[in-house]
């Protein structure tokens, strides 16, 4: 049984390692490892790959908060769930693949993270997920204004331009806006055009504002920047509008882009934003990775030394230990962060603690003058007492930093989860390769003497 | 057998200097708290490696004179030759206002890392931390308390706890001090990590003691202490040993992003080592003497 997890565990830790061999005729070429799993017939398939934080991947985590002051409560949680819909369309719109929304709502804060992984451009991603695009739509006013516009000569003349009143009409009220292509009688002439479709409330308002404003202009307005002002034609009753205006083909999907986007039903502010460029976690995860083999050599040096033939079972029972945890961090999967990996090499140092326990034991017993089977077997037998309570405080501690029910009142922050998740499972899985591998090892090992 | 409970005073002397140190540092400087609790950004920039080193006080000038940016503090970093600008709460728009404005002075700065942190966050993230240590220390009393069914037990593991929590925070207002060591979610992790490692092994310890005493009913507290240490502490010594490599090895060769994190482990490890066999077992026989002379008068 140990042996085939520790194989199935290579398979799983296993790289794409390419193979190409050329001697006289004979030629291979082929690639090993990297597995996926497939499982249940290939419904649940994943590549087998450790899957990066963002402190190590680089990336951008912003959080922000949503102001509700005008939305009436019971409405809330839908407007909080509207608005990480949109973020998750303005990302999508980003062609950023690995993207993570998600909101968070407690008491009367409401909230939505978003995790960008591999973002470089961050200024651009923030711009376009929510530096507080609010959008709204202005009727011409009685009073145009006048403004002096300098001529090429240097003269100024006269300019008049309209000014827009404010309507109750907003980005709330849109639905989506999308590029269609004109119509008449049936045949596609290919002019591009905006059409906005409005919910039930939006259908209403717009009604009335084109029934007031035919022939006159109603302009939208982007975080109070006029983005385009048509002219009405006629009143539009059923809620589905068609801005024409010559435009190319990009200038309309940027116009669509920009009304979908900035169709935020509520006003939201960046609470916390954190970006880390890629170089800094790879040369991390470099430095601590080669501290984690130095590390884990010396602990193999001081067990041998100290405990002889013993000693070198619990070195291959901590190898054995490494390889499932590598296994199980692809399979879960873990997102392994660098505050993760900290906990990945400090829970090496404690799967000897087990080992420790049991052969401090089997010395005990030997000293009593027991024979050397049964000193073996009571070392395993009366340790695990002393080995369960003693992990216990450690897995409460884990639970309360991994937080997995998100209760609202505990810190919740991706790195501290990594440190907690890694921290937990190394507890788990070496109080099974402590006890049940390294005892399988020594009555392997030691039976033939006994 | 060692008769280690005849240097009890001794060990209570060097667990006393050490937090007298401890509570000395944090009175007299306190902690430095990092923006994820104050509020406030934090931008680390590279320069072109051909630039000769620049000087802070040159960068943290260049950083002030934008409008409504103040640089709290600028570090350099000698591990990677990296600087960190520390300003108050800051967009995005207004971070890439200092890298036009660094650029305009010296050569390709590069932005590594970006960090703003708006100052309500900052209080809140204070209060649901000092929640998580208080949930975290009652559910370990419960469980030790539960566990031995004695009180006293539970006084003693507690107490050995609040010393290895005083020596590690206080070490940090030390660091703080020396190094302008800031403390922040990870150095949180490491305390109630410490915790849990303080109680795990004086669980090792007591649940020695107990088993001893209930062998040989009768015996002598402090021979039956005396045994169950010197059975256990090689165990001690050897696990917290193999840790220790681990944490040493990462804290001089891995990076600097979790450094300090691995320095608070480290120190935790170690005092939590110390307390189990120093200060929770002879505190165990003190508690015991004192007990036997208050039923007695």
């Amino acid at each position: 049984m140990v042996f085939a997890v520790t194989m199935f565990s290579i398979m799983v830790d296993l790289p794409k390692i390419p193979i190409n061999f050329e001697y006289k005729n004979i030629k291979i070429h082929k690639e090993i490892g990297g597995y996926r799993l497939e499982l249940f017939g290939g419904r649940i398939k994943r590549d087998l790959e450790i899957k990066k934080g963002l402190d190590i991947a680089g990336g951008v985590s912003v959080l922000l908060e949503a102001d509700m002051s005008n939305v009436n409560s019971s409405d809330r949680p839908e407007a909080l769930n509207s608005l990480k819909n949109i973020i998750e369309r303005r990302v999508n719109l980003l062609g950023i693949s690995e993207a993570n929304v998600q909101t968070s709502q407690s008491a009367d804060r409401y909230r939505v993270i978003v995790e960008l992984a591999g973002v470089i451009n961050a200024t651009q991603a923030l711009d376009t997920i929510g530096e507080v695009a609010q959008l709204d739509f202005r009727t011409e006013s009685a009073k145009p204004q006048t403004v002096e516009i300098q001529n090429e000569d240097g003269t100024t003349s006269p300019y008049t331009i309209p000014n827009y009143d404010k309507t109750d009409l907003t980005g709330a009220d849109l639905r989506k806006a999308t590029v269609v292509f004109q119509n008449s009688n049936g045949i596609q002439t290919g002019e591009p055009e905006i059409q906005l479709q409005f919910n039930a409330e939006g259908t209403k308002k717009f009604r009335e504002i084109t029934q007031k404003s035919i022939d006159k202009r109603v302009a939208i307005y982007l975080d109070d920047k006029v983005v385009i002002a048509p002219t009405v034609q006629s009143a539009i009753t059923d809620g589905l509008a068609v801005i024409t205006g010559g435009f190319t083909i990009d200038q309309a999907k940027t116009l669509a882009t920009q009304l979908n986007a900035g169709a935020l039903p509520v006003p939201v502010t960046v609470l916390e934003q954190r970006t880390v460029g890629p170089t800094l976690g790879q040369e991390s995860v470099d430095k601590s990775v080669y501290a984690g083999a130095v590390g884990l050599l010396i602990v193999m040096a001081f067990m041998i030394l100290y405990y002889g033939r013993l000693g070198i079972l619990a070195s291959i029972a901590l190898i054995i230990y490494g390889l499932i945890t590598l296994a199980l961090y692809k399979l879960i999967p873990v997102v392994l962060t660098l505050p993760g990996l900290a906990g990945f090499i400090l829970s090496i140092g404690m799967a000897v603690d087990a080992n420790i326990l049991i052969f401090e034991r089997i010395k005990e017993e030997l000293r009593l003058n027991k024979p050397l089977s049964i000193a073996l077997e009571n070392g395993f037998g009366r340790s695990w007492d002393s080995i369960r309570d003693a992990n216990i405080a450690t897995l409460v501690t884990s639970f309360i930093l991994f937080n997995p029910l998100d209760w609202a009142f505990l810190p919740t922050s991706g790195s501290i989860r990594g440190f907690a998740l890694t921290l937990a499972l190394g507890i788990f899985i070496s109080l099974f390769t402590g006890i049940i591998v390294t005892r399988n090892l020594v009555r392997v090992f030691f039976h033939k003497k006994i | 057998m060692i008769h280690f409970m005849k240097f009890k005073t001794q060990y209570f002397l060097f667990s006393g200097i050490f937090l007298l140190i401890g509570i000395f540092s944090l009175i007299a400087w306190g902690l430095k708290p990092s923006i994820d609790f104050t509020g406030g950004a934090l931008l680390e920039v590279s320069f072109d490696a051909s630039q000769e080193d620049i000087d802070v006080a040159d960068i943290s000038q260049t950083v002030s004179e934008i409008e409504n940016i103040d640089a709290n503090s600028v570090q350099f970093i000698k591990d990677n030759k990296n600087y960190i600008i520390r300003t108050n709460s800051i967009g995005e728009l207004q971070k890439n206002e200092i890298l036009t404005a660094l650029e305009s002075k010296y050569s390709k700065p590069e932005e590594i890392k970006f960090e703003t942190v708006g100052p309500t966050l900052g209080k809140e993230l204070l209060v649901k931390t000092a929640i998580a240590i208080a949930i975290a220390a009652i559910l370990i009393l419960f469980y030790v308390a539960y566990q031995f069914k004695d009180k006293w037990y539970g006084l003693a593991a507690i107490l050995a706890m609040f010393h290895d929590s005083i020596i590690l925070v206080g070490a940090f207002a030390l660091l703080g001090k020396l190094f302008n060591v800031e403390v922040d979610t990870l150095f949180v992790t490491a305390l109630l990590t410490t915790l849990s490692f303080s109680v795990h092994d004086t669980i090792v310890v007591f649940d020695r003691i107990r088993e001893l005493l209930r062998l040989r009913p009768g015996a002598k507290l402090e021979d039956v202490i005396n045994e169950a240490v010197t059975e256990t502490l090689s165990r001690s010594l050897n696990n917290s040993m193999t840790i220790i490599f681990m944490l040493t090895t990462l804290a001089l060769l891995g990076g600097s992003t979790i450094k300090w994190f691995v320095v608070a482990l480290l120190i935790g490890t170690i005092s939590g080592t110390y307390s189990s066999t120093f200060t929770a077992a002879p505190l165990l026989l003190v508690l015991d003497k004192w007990k036997s002379r208050k039923t007695k008068s």
